[in-house]
């Protein structure tokens, strides 16, 4: 019987083409769309941990309150043996001290004239432990543009744009001008020994890297640190994980009325990347859900029009004395086919273009100008394991929908007319 | 009721609803069909020859009264049980043929097989030794649309027999067929009643078939008005 519908299929175009353009192009957005998401999505949410967010991080209960503003004023101190203390009891992750500042970026002209000025977003980070792997996470190395890497305590890195539009090369002097730990004025001189571009835009306006013993220096932080940012070695965001590590660690502080006190927070917690983690979640499964009602719609329509032609075959069959929950049954073992030839072909062609995207991506730096938020600068899609089998479950469910909603006419038939309508 | 009857009718009446009132087309039927006839009933539009067939065809029920068919009572069969008879029972050959149009005249003749679940091997078998009656064989791979009106109904009467029924139905089934052709497939339809012992019940109006007919139930107005048997030799072309 199989073997009889299958020949039927592929001899009748319109009782199978049409359907499985319709399922092959479905299931090809489906799987672009979902490589896309967790390529963009996943690249945004990894970037962000990477940089500011971390997987999870230990602030103090005041600065966590007012992040936003990096007051590095309600810091911790301390740090060397919290770090020790995370380290210890949260093997799985990697434990980085760091400093995030505000400032002035002020260029000397040969007579010590302030030649050009921009504000700047600092990171003090640890660059030059030789166990540090803070430099690799960051991608330093790899996003220098011009000059090399911070390699002594005084130096620092520009973002390329930022020193473009201060006209600063590497070699050249630069003062920072901000404001202590204690809330006094803060002048220290750096050396720019490189540029660098992250390819975010939010980055590569103002940035401006040292290392976290000279911001302490600068801005006066001994054994300081705004936050501890705790990176998974196995690379990826594990929110359930996350979450056991944080009430564990904030539970010791439970009934502590400290403003001063250690707050751990995963990455869902902050800011807007829960939402961003939570739609990373949920936007395949919509996805998903949108093209299989989409699908269904047309495909149920194909249905009832394929229906409308067969309705002699149909008949016929059912005078012959096959049942009519066989008959059905018949229709969505077509469907069934249907939606696995469609979903094979639409999943080749969306791994294709996936592929491309992957390889090339699309540059939107231009749409994230002014963006507060760490996006990448192009859209690469990431092909997952899942997007090899995510297509076949609108493919097969939407031809599956389409095929019981069209075939309920099949029970409407009513057998005392078929000889009348077989002679029509 | 006679055991060895294929179909036994007993007081049958069909009626349908029309708006308030009824309209019977058919009333007080009394019957009966031994195995190997080669009856027609005949009639003229509205006699209620295709009401008669539907309900021997277990494709509706009577009214009242009882219709036996192959000793199984049709009106009280479930829609499972009267597909089952027609399954494995019950051949229909039809005006228009109905050929399955984008299978080929081997899968034609084959689907009733595959409804009963036949292996392969002996499914092969029985579509080729049905395609040999009907004198197809050259035509296995052919399509309907490829075939000429008298092959499609060829077709259509292989498809019939190949699951050697014991009852075929057949409605007009010379209607779209011109002479040469009709007689050329009541000839194969008399041939396989007088080889398989099948019984052939056929619906018609058409003067070629009644020629054909052994016996001869005339319909009026939904009621039998004259039974008549032929002897063999007169049916003899």
């Amino acid at each position: 019987m199989i073997r009889f519908l299958i020949n039927g299929l592929f001899r009748d175009k319109s009782r199978s083409r049409l359907p499985i353009i319709v399922v092959a192009i479905g299931v090809m957005l489906t799987v672009f769309m979902n490589a896309y998401i967790t390529g963009f999505m996943g690249d945004t949410i990894e970037m962000n941990a990477r940089f500011t967010h971390g997987h999870l991080k230990v602030m103090t209960r005041a600065y966590a309150e007012n992040e936003g503003q990096v007051p590095n004023d309600l810091a911790m101190t301390e740090v060397t043996s919290l770090k020790e203390e995370l380290t210890s009891r949260f093997p799985e992750l990697d434990w980085a001290a760091r400093i995030q500042f505000g400032g002035l970026v002020d260029v000397p002209d040969e007579k010590g004239e302030t030649r050009s000025q921009g504000p700047a977003a600092g990171m003090g980070v640890d660059l030059l432990s030789p166990e540090s792997r803070e430099a690799g996470r960051l991608n330093i190395t790899e996003s220098i543009v011009r000059g090399r890497m911070v390699q002594n305590p005084g130096e620092a890195l520009l973002a390329e744009q930022f020193s473009q539009k201060l006209g600063v090369d590497p070699g050249d002097e630069v003062t920072l001008i901000g404001s202590t730990m204690h809330g006094s004025m803060s002048m220290y001189n750096f050396i720019v020994a490189g540029t660098v571009s992250f390819g975010a835009e939010a980055l590569d306006r103002g940035s401006i890297i040292v290392d976290i013993e000279d911001a302490r220096h600068a801005l006066d932080m001994d054994d300081a640190a705004g936050e501890l940012v705790g990176l998974f070695d196995a690379g990826f965001y594990d929110d359930e994980r996350a979450l056991e590590i944080a009430q564990a660690f904030n539970s010791a502080f439970v009934g502590d009325d400290d403003l001063f006190a250690p707050v751990m927070k995963t990455l869902k917690q902050q800011g807007s990347m829960g939402q961003l983690v939570k739609m990373l979640d949920v936007w395949s499964v919509y996805i998903i859900a949108v093209f299989i009602i989409a699908m269904a719609l047309v495909l149920w329509n194909a249905g009832l029009l394929g229906g409308l032609r067969r309705y002699g075959e149909f008949g016929v069959r059912l005078a012959m004395g096959e049942e009519k929950s066989h008959l059905y049954r018949t229709l969505i073992y077509e469907s069934v086919f249907i939606g696995i030839a469609g979903a094979i072909i639409g999943t080749a062609i969306g791994l294709f273009f996936a592929a491309l995207v992957q390889k090339y991506g699309f540059n939107i730096s231009g749409m994230m100008e002014g963006s507060a938020m760490m996006y990448p600068s192009a859209i690469r899609t990431r092909i997952t394991p899942a997007d090899y089998y995510i297509g076949f479950i609108p493919g097969l469910f939407s031809t599956v929908v389409g095929a019981m909603l069209a075939g309920i006419g099949i029970y409407k038939r009513k057998t005392s007319q078929l000889f009348k309508e077989l002679e029509a | 009721m006679d055991n060895n009857a294929i179909i036994q009718i007993r007081e049958l009446t069909k009626s349908f609803p029309m708006g308030k009132s009824a309209f019977t087309a058919l009333s007080d039927i009394n019957l009966s069909l031994g195995k190997g006839e080669f009856t027609g009933l005949i009639g003229p539009s509205g006699s209620g020859k295709t009401t008669l067939l539907n309900i021997v065809g277990s494709l509706d029920t009577p009214t009242s009264g009882e219709a036996w068919v192959l000793n199984q009572s049709v009106g009280r069969l479930t829609a499972r049980e009267a597909a089952q008879l027609r399954k494995e029972s019950l051949g229909f050959i039809f005006q228009s043929y109905n050929l399955l149009v984008v299978h080929t005249v081997f899968e034609n003749v084959e689907f009733p097989l595959l409804l009963l679940k036949i292996g392969a091997a002996e499914r092969r078998k029985m579509v080729m030794d049905a395609l040999e009656w009907v004198g197809l064989t050259d035509k296995v791979r052919s399509k309907p649309p490829q075939l000429s009106g008298g092959e499609c109904q060829r077709v259509a009467i292989a498809r019939a027999m190949v699951k050697r029924p014991s009852l075929v139905l057949a409605d007009e089934p010379t209607a779209n067929l011109d002479a040469a052709n009709s007689h050329h497939i009541l000839q194969t339809m008399v041939k396989l009643n007088e080889e398989l012992k099948t019984t052939f019940l056929f619906a018609t109006h058409d003067e070629k078939v009644i020629g054909y007919l052994r016996r001869k139930i005339y319909l009026l107005d939904g009621k039998v008005a004259q039974d008549e048997w032929v002897k063999v030799d007169q049916t003899e072309k």
